[in-house]
């Protein structure tokens, strides 16, 4: 297994954000992390990415230990795009990219930082102060940034959250080829559900900090009797039989 | 310690202020407003009372330090600050940069923030009022060296005050420099204060440095274990600043602030 969690526990004073969940996800392989706000799924996140300490627990990386290896050297494989997070507003596309370059050691970063752009069709705006684009395009920023050390791992929240449906396709679209062709394992935590069965291989269903379900969307669709994904999540996050 | 990450983030501080005319001008105009108003009063003090004669050199000297201090510690909670505001905290703690190596580019960049508002000030006292800091000889890079550390280590314990309050915190920093003034003892011998306060006070290096720098303006002498007291009390509340940030820092990690913090 490229990552294992085991027994993740994170409390806050006497409230259990993640309560004892334990999965695995395979090398190269997308994970959908679903449930309803609240549920855990951005503090599971931030304990992936060493910004919170759990409180129980085990990550382990490509068999490293989050908390007793050299955080630097597995963070140095990792990265997060999420819209909730931005990168400096006063600095151009270019500039940051750069600077984020460097941060993660890229080598040969200037063809790196044109090869993503072209890919990502940012190149237009690469001289443009972050803060002036449109959301369509922070997001496809956002993404180059978080593909500029070419991450073994890459942990993805909502990348589509508030972009109209034609960009939303272009960043699904671009995931799943980025996907195919470079060995990326990704954890993607979203609220649309054509979204997570256009991606995921697997998904995790989060509730109250508890993972109340797993498999393929098709297995997990077909377990609780409904249509599609969608129906099942609104099945699954009123109901309270299911902790 | 990786030099190319401590460049990269020192960069990323370059470029902000080269993109932005306003943030030159704001770095170099209180400096400046700083010198013209204790110049002007010196000068009328020095005109109006035989009591206060000779002391715009004094006065003007003192002033131009403080400000060396005051930016110091600005630039190095501004440019902490300047992550906050653009909501930038987690792309910045979640690249496999270190501690050590933010700490030391953030002391790094500082430098340049605050020279660059310190340098035109300085010039500009020299022909409008017959004042050069550089009167004070090979000292003065001591006295900068004590003042730098110890205006860092103050940018570091309002940083970790941003760590573990958020950003409701930065009121503190823009006053947390008022707060050590009255006992640092910049304008006045240390002898003015209250002797309770006095015994804080000597706990301060600034207390020495501008000790020290009247010694050597006033009495033309060097009192070189004056000076070694004042960087040696600098780097201890440096390494005391470090590890403050680094408690905040651990404490942010247990409270999961770092994932969200921003305006």
């Amino acid at each position: 297994m490229y990552i294992q969690i085991k027994n993740l526990t994170k409390k806050f004073k006497n409230n259990f954000a993640v309560n004892k969940i334990s999965f695995d996800i395979e090398k190269n392989k997308t994970v959908g992390l679903l449930g309803p706000n609240g549920c855990g799924k951005t503090t599971s996140i931030g304990m992936l990415l060493g910004l919170i300490e759990p409180s129980e627990g085990e990550i382990i990386i490509n068999n490293k230990n989050l908390q007793s290896y050299k955080r630097n050297e597995l963070l140095a494989e990792i990265n997060f795009a999420s819209p909730y997070i931005e990168l400096p507003k006063k600095l151009t596309v270019k500039q940051n990219l750069e600077v984020y370059g460097r941060l993660y050691g890229v080598e040969n970063l200037n063809s790196r930082i044109n090869e993503i752009s072209a890919d990502l069709d940012i190149k237009s705006f690469f001289e443009k102060n972050t803060g002036e684009l449109s959301s369509g395009q922070k997001n496809r920023v956002s993404l180059a940034k978080s593909l500029i050390n070419k991450p073994k791992i890459l942990l993805l929240d909502e990348p589509t959250a508030s972009l109209d449906p034609d960009i939303g396709d272009f960043i699904r679209s671009y995931i799943q080829e980025y996907r195919s062709k470079n060995q990326v394992t990704i954890l993607l935590a979203s609220h649309n559900m054509n979204e997570v069965e256009r991606l995921c291989n697997s998904i995790i269903m989060m509730k109250e900090g508890k993972i109340i379900d797993r498999g393929t969307c098709s297995q997990i669709i077909k377990r609780h009797g409904r249509n599609n994904l969608e129906e099942t999540f609104l099945k699954l996050a009123r109901s309270k039989d299911e902790l | 310690m990786n030099f190319n990450k401590i460049y990269a983030l020192g960069l990323r501080h370059l470029y902000l202020i080269s993109n932005s005319f306003p943030r030159v001008l704001d770095l170099i105009y209180w400096p400046t407003v700083q010198i013209f108003l204790w110049g002007f009063i010196s000068k009328f003090f020095t005109l109006s009372s035989d009591y206060y004669s000779n002391t715009i050199g004094i006065i003007l000297t003192a002033a131009i330090l403080y400000d060396f201090l005051f930016r110091a510690s600005i630039s190095f909670n501004m440019m902490f600050l300047e992550e906050i505001w653009s909501r930038n905290f987690t792309n910045l703690f979640i690249a496999p940069i270190k501690i050590s190596e933010i700490i030391t580019s953030l002391t790094i960049t500082a430098v340049l923030r605050t020279l660059i508002g310190l340098i035109p000030a300085s010039i500009l006292a020299v022909p409008l009022f017959g004042v050069s800091i550089f009167e004070l000889g090979l000292p003065l890079l001591f006295l900068l060296i004590a003042l730098y550390l110890f205006g860092i280590s103050l940018g570091l314990l309002v940083a970790s005050g941003l760590l573990r309050f958020g950003p409701s915190f930065e009121n503190i920093a823009w006053a947390s420099l008022f707060f050590f003034a009255p006992l640092g003892c910049i304008y006045y011998p240390i002898e003015i204060l209250p002797y309770a306060l006095q015994i804080i006070a000597k706990g301060l290096p600034l207390v020495h440095i501008f000790e020290e720098m009247r010694n050597i303006l006033i009495n033309d002498l060097i009192n070189y274990s004056d000076i070694i007291k004042a960087i040696s009390m600098s780097i201890v509340y440096f390494i005391f600043g470090v590890i403050i940030f680094n408690i905040s820092y651990s404490g942010a990690r247990q409270r999961g602030t770092l994932i969200n913090m921003g305006e």
